[in-house]
């Protein structure tokens, strides 16, 4: 179509977007391209290594807390690998216990009972005005050092010990024929995940209840006790017991390891608080007047009026707080636990001096992390999002 | 007709004693929630005031001074300290400049959050285009004034020089990246949400190894920059990032109706967004603004992790040192650390809430 409204080609609409938007890429590429050459040089200037075939060389240098096996002869590559495990192992149990507290607290400041609710709010606004790195060090150099050394930790029932250098757990051990048992465990767990979409089905269908509870609980349990008992109980436990200077046995949870957890999950508590509330209190009024109204009992009203509808709401920034902790989990290498930032950007860093490679490999990790959760949720957004008429 | 015989009303006297009941001892539960709660308090707030005021050391020049309080704070080490948690190793002779720094931020931040006081806008504009040059040759130097090295700068001063010079460069960042996130042109909409979505992804810690690793090598050879304004610079792209979903956010809340009245007076893009646009969607994310800068001043203290000496980094290199080891040294400096952010950080998430008190009170009219 020939545009003759008098004005230039070049000053149409569409023109300017087109030339303004190669502009702008121009740009960004030309800067990119010169900050890339820049490092070339710089890096071939000062003789440092480049590519990836660092991650096949000895790190040479050992590892506190390993979830698979490393040893000094292992490659940087490994030492990747350990430290995702155990930015994920932090997460994965920050996140259990953050949850727990979080919602306990969230409910605890919407109580009827003044006290309680009070007690709630002041542990939100204490722990979420104080800096997240600040409440690690705390308890990492303040409350577990000063803990007592092995001679005289603290025990209970000659199973479990606290001391200066960690806390003592017994440690699982599988015996031949535990395979078995988890087997027969995982498939009573897939069966009354069966039955309680046929329970919801037959209740949407008949408005018959079946107590799902009771026969989810017999399909787990019972078959699980009963072939255990059959192996003659396959799984055995390693008692820690103090030996000279320390304790021998069991499993050890650091002291790093410990302060991470409980700072970044009673941190984030305090926000899951928050977002727990909100959800409550963003359900209609109507909605719980109206459930009263039907002869709902209070835990009925709570559990099949009032929560799934909170829920809606609470899950998005409850994921954004999960994401969180996993990404402050990178405080770890202010106390040196070995996780990504602090075993992979740190010490591997200073000994190879790789800085691009390594911190693109690091964010990359974060970023898939992120970007995962992100699509995750958005798919779970748009299912449970209301379907309005 | 008769009516029904009915009992007369329960007679409800609101008083202290109606409200115990009511509100902590409606049930035999509820009591029993009341007495765990008033135990906890008491497990807390005693020992804590014991340890804070009644056990604690308060005079004296080294741990000597606090070693026979076994059980008590040690407040010498603050004390002793002092100067150094606000200024760092700043020099003494020159430190009334940071005095005149912050006494200017604090009458200027006054003056723009008591309400009724006059000429709020100039003051604004003064505080976000004045103020940071001001503060800029007091700080570092120059114009007759002794110029300080960055290095020596620590405590407070650190802090909040991280924290304001992030969030005063972030502010227009961002603002231009929630545009480019809402624009219409796939070029600028695409890179701004790669950039966005990259710095959101990604570890505070993480970005500031990279502005101690990987800036240097980026930059032309024999350019060097200043290892603080490396790490401004990385806190304010990754706080831009935060800062245009914060702004998108108010964008996405404007009606409809106001850039379709803008377009009908005949205002181009950039017309519509300055006079009519932007404010409106400023104002409603003015909250969150702050709830940002909230969160830029705690994440301040990570800076200590790649060898700045800010509040938390000074305070805890004092807890190492052997001059001042005793069992309440570390207590004494977190809890007075953590005071210290509280009360800021306290102070400012009550502005945000009375904010979006003020913004609803317009809604509702």
């Amino acid at each position: 179509m020939a545009v003759s409204s008098g004005i230039p080609w070049w000053r149409t609409r569409r023109m300017r977007d087109v030339l303004f938007q190669t502009a702008l890429l121009a740009g960004v590429v030309l800067l990119i391209a010169a900050m890339a050459n820049n490092a070339v040089e710089t890096m071939q200037r000062q003789k440092i290594a480049s590519g990836f075939a660092f991650l096949d060389h000895t790190a040479g240098f050992d590892i506190v807390q390993t979830l698979v096996t490393y040893n000094e002869t292992s490659t940087y590559g490994r030492v990747l690998l350990i430290g995702v495990l155990n930015t994920l192992l932090v997460a994965a149990i920050g996140i259990v216990i953050t949850t727990v507290i979080g919602f306990a607290i969230g409910i605890g400041q919407l109580s009827k009972n003044w006290l309680i609710a009070r007690l709630c709010r002041v542990y939100v606004e204490t722990l979420r005005n104080v800096p997240l790195l600040l409440q690690i060090f705390f308890w990492y150099f303040a409350v577990l050092r000063a803990l007592p050394g092995p001679r005289e930790s603290w025990g209970a029932f000659d199973a479990v010990f606290l001391n200066n250098r960690g806390l003592y757990l017994p440690g699982p051990e599988a015996q031949a024929g535990f395979g078995v048992v988890v087997a027969v465990f995982v498939a009573g767990a897939i069966a009354a995940v069966v039955v309680a979409i046929r329970a919801r089905a037959i209740r949407e269908a008949t408005g018959r209840t079946l107590p799902v509870g009771a026969i989810a609980t017999a399909l787990i349990i019972v078959p699980t006790l009963v072939v255990s008992a059959i192996a003659g109980f396959p799984l055995h436990f390693s008692m820690p017991a103090l030996s000279g200077f320390n304790f021998a046995g069991g499993i050890v949870v650091l002291p790093e390891f410990m302060a991470l957890v409980v700072a970044l999950s009673t941190y984030t508590a305090s926000y899951i608080a928050e977002a727990v509330r909100a959800g409550v209190e963003g359900v209609a009024k109507g909605q719980t007047e109206a459930a009263s109204a039907l002869g709902l009992s209070r835990g009925q009203m709570l559990r099949l009026v009032v929560v799934p509808q909170a829920m809606r709401q609470i899950i998005p920034p409850l994921t954004s707080q999960y994401l969180n902790l996993t990404k402050n989990s990178s405080l770890a290498v202010a106390i040196a636990y070995p996780d990504l930032v602090s075993v992979f950007a740190g010490t591997s860093l200073s000994q190879t001096g790789q800085a691009v490679e390594i911190i693109a490999i690091t964010m990359v990790v974060y970023l898939t992390l992120s970007l995962t959760t992100s699509v995750v949720m958005n798919w779970y957004n748009a299912r449970i999002a209301l379907t309005e008429r | 007709m008769a009516t029904p015989s009915r009992k007369p009303p329960h007679v409800v006297l609101p008083g202290p004693v109606q409200w115990l009941h009511e509100n902590l001892f409606s049930s035999w539960g509820n009591g029993a929630l009341t007495i765990l709660a008033a135990l906890v308090i008491w497990w807390t707030v005693v020992p804590l005031f014991q340890w804070a005021i009644v056990d604690a050391a308060w005079t004296g020049t080294d741990r000597e001074a606090c070693l026979p309080h076994e059980h008590g704070a040690c407040w010498p080490f603050i004390t002793e300290r002092f100067g150094q948690i606000l200024y760092g190793f700043y020099d003494m002779a020159e430190r009334w400049r940071v005095d005149i720094a912050f006494v200017m931020l604090a009458a200027g931040l006054v003056w723009l959050t008591v309400p009724g006081l006059p000429a709020k806008r100039p003051v604004g504009a003064l505080m976000l285009l004045a103020y940071p040059v001001v503060a800029f040759v007091l700080l570092v130097g120059g114009f007759g004034l002794e110029p300080v090295p960055t290095e020596r700068w620590g405590g407070l001063l650190m802090t909040l020089v991280v924290a304001i010079a992030g969030i005063v460069a972030s502010l227009p960042l961002g603002i231009v990246l929630a545009l480019g996130r809402r624009s219409e042109l796939p070029v600028v909409k695409t890179l701004s949400v790669v950039f966005i979505e990259f710095w959101r992804g990604v570890p505070l810690i993480t970005v500031l190894f990279m502005a101690a690793n990987m800036l240097p090598l980026f930059l032309p050879d024999g350019l060097s920059v200043n290892k603080l304004l490396s790490a401004l610079i990385a806190v304010a792209l990754f706080s831009s990032a935060y800062m245009a979903e914060v702004v998108r956010g108010g964008l996405q809340a404007i009606p409809k109706g106001q850039y379709e009245a803008a377009q009908a007076m005949g205002l181009g893009y950039w017309q519509a967004m300055a006079f009519v646009i932007l404010p409106q969607a400023l104002r409603l994310s003015l909250p969150n603004i702050v709830g940002n800068f909230i969160g830029l001043l705690k994440d301040t203290s990570l800076v200590s992790i790649i060898g700045f000496f800010d509040l938390l980094g000074i305070v805890q290199s004092g807890t190492a040192n052997a001059d001042w080891s005793t069992p309440n040294t570390a207590y004494t400096g977190y809890a007075f650390a953590g005071a210290l952010f509280w009360v800021m950080c306290f102070g400012m998430s009550r502005y945000a809430k009375h904010l979006e008190g003020v913004l609803k009170a317009g809604e509702r009219r």
